[in-house]
């Protein structure tokens, strides 16, 4: 027992001393770093960013907003906190409170779409603080003051992926790897949702624009994050003849199947290339960085943030990562230029009306479903001027037709 | 590890390990605090080493993760870790006559988000129908025996088949998931969000989300401290425990006591389930019990059963997983680091544990160590 007593106060004794060294070589830095914080004030309105992200940088989707936020907030020069790996759930709220409470933010933004109803429940609480949320539906109908959507025409960065997945098939019927009635695509969704059925029928219309004769099937893996399954699904879509792979989910399965069995691959949220070399086509993703700024800036300003903020190309939120020349068809870059061109100045729509057809016929009216409600009922006329206007009603997209050309292999989920 | 060294060099590496009666138990709770109070040090050491602050600092960013600002009179954060405490010991309360049956229920998690569905159900099917006070019964009643069935049908097998109930739970946990992420497709859609319903929450006492639920597991702990200590049913549980033979000599019906028992294990997880989706949540989703049904099995073995030291073991373990969030966020850490910590002193607890039931002995030293 004795024995027992001289090891603990041995120990004891020991973290003591390390502790102490370590607090008297830190104490300079600390004040230093709070020095810097608060003197961006000037006479703009003191912001201090709460960052709320469902997952940590394992995901490729949260790791996009990480990076985004402390792009925007080193950029601007103000201080932020984060809150990782919060649930869809009551922990939101009390993310919320904490970031308020303790960490004195007086701006919040919440990355996922589950969060949303937990994140009002805050709004109405805390008046005084700004809540942002990314992918939400919500804050054109719940009319609050501090409540704001935002998201952005992403479907624009999959049709230009798309091009770039379209060129690749076209080089390959060209080389006599396959014929062009063999063109199929395969892709890796997360769950029928209209972000994800906008998101790969952008993307097929984008091969298609380029490459008449190609088709698609779709998997979906039922999860936002799940690295086996969605690997398994790029797996089954390319024994079934897929040449070409792309995904909408946040794990790394599909581009690391694509490798292994060397199929090309159109990523998502970010660059591939360090772990695909030799498939990684090109990567469409939101950059989160300019609403960051325009939330901040808005705040400092003591200007009202908008209720449903879309950004665009031109705002760059809309952006592609560089082309792999390794892997894509020759022309590719100059071409993803000129179409980006086309979709800036309005001579390309990505939802034409006249591009694609459901069950054999051209889409005249749709009643898209923009305010949310239990029954996901159409209220809203979507199209206008010969194509379907998406995100126009409201940023989150609510684009879920089912087109011809694209099999779904499960509807499960 | 001093001694290890010497046994090297005696070259005489054999050792048994002798079971040990004459610890008192203030020596051992000595022990025991004194291993929390180490492996709290480690961690900060460790965290030390990860950010590059002092112990102080991080000591002081886990303190304010877990009570905030609490000196501005501002108490949110101390009422968000009472209520964590709350059902992660409600989990733990619920596992704990099981286990002193000998009955390694492993299946709190699956059993409180069945109890959950339930409330859900009637939230989102009933709630437009029937008034309030009938809704909440409905609600409450729905969860206890949902809860209270899925602990009972291993329970069942165990008693007439004799089957591995850990194995059996274990697989409920992954049925009762699956359940919820196909309930959740049928009414969220696509999104896989079911958006919170309004209708059949538990009532708000003074504007405090969480009192309700507190006031709930206090309740539930003083109850299972009565009902384990002081009832006949407590005692059939550790006599059953003991031994089942005995029980049966004493005329105790094992099978009776064996069901009974896990139905009101599962019907405990249930209320646990119901707090979380009727209480806070107001939805549900597969994380919505969040792996605390795991770790309530920590709790209830480091609580010795005890309903009265389980509270304070999850006072340690919701402070240090808090707190270590904090510590995580604040130093843009992994948020593993929280799982981590709370891994290490578990480990820790349970390493010391092992040598206050047992000593080490050597075969020819006389010495024992006691660490």
């Amino acid at each position: 027992m004795k024995k027992v007593i001289k090891v603990l106060a041995l120990v004891l004794a020991l973290s003591m001393v390390v502790a102490f060294a370590a607090c008297g070589g830190n104490t300079e830095e600390t004040t230093a770093a709070n020095g810097e914080t608060t003197t961006t004030a000037g006479e703009l309105k003191e912001v201090k960013v709460g960052f709320i992200f469902l997952h940590d940088e394992n995901s490729t989707y949260d790791k996009n907003f990480i990076d985004a936020a402390k792009a925007a907030c080193d950029e601007l020069g103000i201080a932020y906190a984060q809150k990782t790996q919060i649930p869809e759930s009551n922990d939101c709220y009390d993310a919320a409170v904490e970031l308020i409470e303790v960490d004195g933010c007086n701006v919040i933004f919440a990355d996922s779409f589950g969060h949303e109803s937990f994140l009002i429940d805050a709004a109405k609480k805390y008046t005084d603080v700004e809540f942002c949320h990314a992918t939400g539906t919500q804050a054109h109908t719940a009319g609050l003051k501090n409540f704001h959507n935002a998201f952005a025409s992403i479907y624009e960065g999959r049709f230009l992926a798309g091009v770039a997945a379209g060129m690749k098939l076209n080089e390959m019927i060209a080389d006599g790897k396959i014929t062009a009635d063999k063109a199929k695509m395969g892709y890796v969704g997360a769950f029928t949702f209209a972000e994800v059925i906008s998101g790969y029928t952008s993307f097929y219309l984008g091969a298609k624009s380029v490459c008449p004769t190609v088709t698609m099937d779709v998997k979906f893996t039922g999860s936002w994050y799940d690295e086996q399954l969605e690997k398994e699904a790029a797996q089954a879509l390319i024994n079934g003849g897929c040449v070409l792979i792309s995904q909408h989910a946040d794990s790394m399965g599909a581009p690391t199947a694509c490798e292994t069995a060397g199929v090309p691959n159109v990523s998502y949220n970010g660059s591939t290339i360090a772990a695909c070399p030799n498939t990684f086509i090109v990567s469409s993703r939101i950059n989160w960085t300019p609403y960051f700024k325009y939330m901040i800036e808005c705040v400092q300003k003591g200007e009202e943030i908008a209720v449903d903020w879309t950004g665009t190309i031109d705002t760059g939120s809309v952006v592609l990562t560089d082309v792999n020349t390794a892997v894509a068809a020759e022309g590719t870059v100059a071409k993803l230029e000129e179409v980006k061109g086309k979709l800036l100045d309005g001579s390309i729509k990505v939802f034409d009306t006249s591009t694609f057809t459901v069950e054999g016929e051209a889409v005249t009216s749709y009643l898209a479903d923009v305010d949310t409600d239990e029954a996901f009922t159409g209220d809203t006329e979507a199209i206008a001027d010969g194509a379907f206007n998406e995100s126009k009603f409201r940023a989150a997209p609510y684009f879920d037709l089912r087109i011809d050309g694209i099999t779904l292999l499960d509807e499960k989920y | 590890m001093a001694d290890t060294k010497k046994v090297k060099a005696h070259r005489e590496p054999l050792v048994h390990i002798v079971k040990r009666d004459d610890m008192p138990s203030w020596k051992a709770w000595l022990i025991r605090i004194g291993t929390i109070v180490v492996s709290i040090f480690l961690m900060g050491c460790l965290s030390m080493m990860l950010t590059e602050r002092s112990l102080i600092d991080t000591f002081e960013i886990m303190y304010r993760g877990v009570f905030g600002r609490i000196e501005t009179g501002s108490t949110v954060m101390l009422w968000k870790y009472l209520q964590e405490i709350a059902i992660l010991l409600c989990l733990a309360l619920a596992l704990t006559p099981a286990f002193k049956m000998k009955f390694w229920n492993c299946g709190a998690e699956g059993q409180a988000l069945m109890g959950g569905l339930a409330a859900m159900v009637c939230m989102i099917e009933l709630g437009k129908t029937l008034s309030y006070p009938v809704l909440l019964v409905v609600v409450i009643v729905a969860s206890v025996v949902t809860g209270a069935v899925w602990g009972l049908i291993p329970a069942v097998f165990k008693a007439l088949f004799n089957t591995n109930e850990t194995l059996f739970t274990l697989m409920m946990n992954y049925i009762a998931t699956q359940i919820i992420a196909y309930y959740v497709y049928i009414v969220g859609g696509g999104s896989n969000v079911i958006q919170p319903v309004a209708e059949g929450n538990l009532p708000v006492i003074g504007n405090n989300r969480y009192l309700v639920n507190i006031i709930t597991v206090a309740l539930i702990t003083v109850l299972m401290y009565v009902y384990l200590k002081y009832s006949k049913h407590g005692y059939e549980i550790s006599v059953v425990g003991e031994s089942q033979n005995t029980a049966r000599y004493i005329g105790i019906n094992v099978k009776k006591v064996i069901i009974r028992t896990m139905v009101i294990s599962g019907a405990v997880c249930g209320i646990a389930g119901m707090l979380l989706v009727a209480g806070t949540d107001h939805s549900i989703n597969t994380d919505t019990v969040g792996g605390q049904g795991f770790t309530a099995i920590m709790v209830s073995w480091l609580g010795q059963f005890n309903p009265f030291i389980m509270v304070l073991m999850t006072g340690v373990i919701c402070f240090l997983r808090m707190g270590a969030a904090k510590v995580a966020d604040t130093c843009m850490l992994n948020a593993s680091f929280a799982d981590i910590v709370v891994g290490i002193v578990i480990l820790c607890v349970v390493g010391c544990e092992f040598f206050i039931r047992y000593s080490v002995k050597f075969r020819h030293g006389k010495k024992e160590v006691k660490a």
